[in-house]
C-alpha cells in the first residue's frame, strides 16, 4: 500500500510518501511528479519519514526527473529515509545523485542556501 | 527448511510476496538491512517475470522455493513463460539510466549487488533462477 500527500508551502512543494513503492503502484509516483514539474514547482521536497520499502520501480521515477530537474533548475530534496530504504539508495549510488537528507529541517535549511 | 510460494503474475501481489519472504526469513537472525535486500532482490526477478515474461496475466504462476540452510540461503524460482536469462543479460550503467530517463533497468543491479551467486537454466520449457547468499553459521 502506497499513500501519497502533497502539501505547498512557500516556495516549496512536499511530496509524502507512507507505506510500499513497488512495480504495481510506481506509477503513482510518477504523476505525482510529473505534476509537481507541469505546475513548475522549484523546490521540490519527497517526505520519506513514513516510506516502508523502495523497489527498483519507485527508484527508477526519481531516476528518470533527475535530468528534467537539472534542466529545469529545480531543487529535489529526499529526506526522513529509515536505514533499510536508504541503504537500497546506497547500494545503487544513488545517494551520489539525488540530495538526501536525514530530517525535514537539515533539508529546509538547504533549501534557504539553494 | 524448505518454503515454498505460488504465486500469480499480478504486480499487486508483491506485497504477499515480500510477506511470505519476510515470515520465512524470521529465525535466520538477519539484521533488517540485510532481510531488506534478500526481500528486494527476490522480489526484483519476481517482478522481471511477471511484467515481461508472463505479461501480468493472472492466470499464470510463478513458484518459489526458500531453502534456509546452515550457511546459506537459496531462493529459487521458477516459471514456464518466456525464458529470461538473468545472467546474460546485461545491466545498464546507473548513469546511463539516468541519461536515458529509462524508469527500469536498475532492478537486475540491485540483484547481482545483493546476491552471491547467480544461476540460470532452462530445462523443457521450465526456467529455474537461483539466488544465493551466504550467511554466517551459527
Amino acid at each position: 500500500m502506497l499513500s501519497i500527500n502533497k502539501t505547498a508551502k512557500e516556495n516549496h512543494l512536499t511530496i509524502s510518501l507512507k507505506g510500499e513503492v513497488d512495480a504495481s503502484n510506481s506509477v503513482e509516483l510518477d504523476e505525482v511528479i510529473q505534476e509537481a514539474l507541469d505546475a513548475k514547482s522549484k523546490y521540490i521536497l519527497v517526505d520519506g519519514n513514513e516510506l516502508e520499502y523502495i523497489s527498483s520501480a519507485g527508484l527508477g521515477v526519481f531516476m528518470s526527473y533527475l535530468e528534467d530537474f537539472q534542466e529545469n533548475q529545480i531543487t529535489f530534496i529526499i529526506y526522513g529515509l529509515n536505514e533499510k530504504v536508504m541503504n537500497v539508495f546506497h547500494i545503487l549510488g544513488l545517494d551520489q545523485l539525488i540530495t538526501i537528507k536525514s530530517t525535514k529541517e537539515e533539508a529546509e535549511k538547504s533549501l534557504d542556501e539553494a | 527448511m524448505k518454503h515454498e510460494l505460488k504465486l500469480y503474475c499480478e504486480k499487486s501481489r508483491l506485497a504477499e510476496l515480500r510477506q511470505f519472504i519476510s515470515n520465512t526469513l524470521v529465525p535466520t537472525g538477519l539484521n533488517d538491512i540485510s532481510q531488506n535486500q534478500l526481500i528486494l532482490a527476490v522480489e526484483e526477478v519476481c517482478a522481471n517475470l511477471i511484467i515481461h515474461s508472463h505479461d501480468c496475466d493472472p492466470h499464470s504462476f510463478i513458484l518459489l522455493q526458500i531453502n534456509v540452510n546452515a550457511d546459506n540461503i537459496i531462493f529459487e524460482i521458477t516459471d514456464s513463460g518466456k525464458a529470461f536469462n538473468i545472467i546474460e543479460y546485461k545491466s545498464p550503467e546507473v548513469n546511463a539510466v539516468m541519461k536515458e530517463k529509462r524508469k527500469g533497468g536498475l532492478g537486475l543491479i540491485l540483484v547481482r549487488k545483493i546476491m552471491d551467486k547467480i544461476e540460470f537454466e532452462t530445462n523443457h520449457s521450465v526456467n529455474t533462477c537461483r539466488l544465493i547468499k551466504k550467511i554466517k553459521s551459527k
